[in-house]
């Protein structure tokens, strides 16, 4: 149950991208959960939803992709998704697997309102200050 | 209208931060560090303690003892002839943090040390989220739990790089099987090692100090 302390790390990170990007308000912050991560995505948003109240992010939720186990048979160079941590090619049994995805535990996006009324600066990735 | 902003950030990239420097920090020395994980009671401290006894006139071992509550283990190893052994409280975290064991290790001189070795909280779902700047992580299943735990732990067992089957001392009262053990664990990951051992009569003590031996000393050639 180290979710709660995940949801800590997510709130802190996506604190600081408030401050840093000068946004009002973020509704929503997108992460990336691998399978192979031992995390519980229910209860990262449970924990989630609790230690963000009274915070800048009050009410702000997450949106969680989870990516399967993925990779390359060495044997047979075959691309191959490991299904429930069977770590066996389907195609050659051979063990030798590449995997190159599934321990994700990335933040991806965050999301805001972005109408007129609330211009959004310095988000251009040219650097140049965006009041729209 | 809603609006997506690239993050691109890693969830734990602060804890991971302060791993690379532990691990830079211990390359540098070439000493070598094991993160112990299972789950409670199979036999970490006492293989420990047993791992003291044999080796600490001629491997000088630094020990962190993680534990939720208490410092129990640690008055263990001390008492085992433990002479640099750090306690780590955690008071309710399910697991250890690099920022945890750095603090421990700003404080502690790591001069001369051949082993660092970290008894994470026992726990085997956690700790395995958390890098600690370790060479390997050492996963024990004792054999009162039962041969299929790697296949109920996949994530700590593919992460792990040496799997100790303990207690083997009580196979006769367990319906526990070594081979399926094993054969579970390689299906996670093909990669793990596998010493079966009983601290208590020292079977299969020799195959686990000949480990320790060769990797400190491969790690201290790698320094040179």
């Amino acid at each position: 149950m180290h979710e709660l302390a995940i949801a800590e790390s997510i709130m802190d990170i996506a604190l600081k991208a408030k401050v840093d990007k000068h946004l009002d308000s973020i509704r929503a912050v997108g992460v990336r959960i691998g399978v192979m991560t031992d995390i519980v995505p229910e209860a990262l948003e449970f924990g989630f939803d609790i230690i963000v109240k009274d915070t800048a992010l009050d009410g702000c939720c997450l949106k969680i992709e989870r990516i399967p186990v993925r990779g390359t048979c060495r044997s047979c160079r075959k691309f191959i998704e490991v299904e429930d941590f069977v770590f066996i090619c389907p195609h050659c049994a051979s063990r030798d697997l590449e995997i190159t995805q599934g321990q994700e535990l990335d933040i991806a996006f965050i999301e805001i309102d972005d109408d007129e009324d609330t211009p959004v600066r310095g988000m251009d990735s040219n650097g140049e200050e965006n009041t729209g | 209208m809603v609006k997506k902003i690239p993050v691109e950030k890693k969830v734990l990239s602060e804890n991971d931060r302060i791993a690379g420097e532990i691990r830079s920090r211990l390359k540098d020395l070439g000493l070598l560090s094991l993160n112990l994980v299972s789950s409670p009671g199979s036999g970490k401290t006492t293989l420990l303690e047993k791992t003291l006894e044999a080796l600490s006139d001629k491997l000088k071992m630094v020990l962190i003892a993680g534990d939720v509550q208490t410092d129990n283990d640690a008055a263990r190893l001390v008492k085992a002839g433990g002479t640099d052994v750090h306690p780590i409280m955690t008071r309710g975290a399910c697991h250890l943090d690099a920022n945890m064991v750095n603090k421990v290790l700003a404080e502690t001189s790591l001069d001369g040390a051949d082993l660092l070795i970290i008894e994470n909280v026992g726990n085997l779902v956690c700790p395995s989220s958390y890098d600690l700047g370790e060479d390997g992580k050492v996963v024990f299943v004792s054999v009162t739990e039962g041969d299929d735990k790697p296949l109920k732990y996949p994530g700590m067992f593919r992460r792990s790089s040496l799997m100790i089957v303990s207690k083997l001392d009580l196979l006769p009262h367990c319906q526990f099987d070594v081979a399926t053990v094993i054969e579970n664990a390689r299906t996670i990951n093909n990669d793990i090692e596998v010493i079966q051992l009983s601290s208590l009569t020292g079977d299969g003590m020799d195959e686990w100090y000949r480990w320790l031996k060769q990797n400190i000393q491969d790690k201290k050639q790698a320094a040179k």
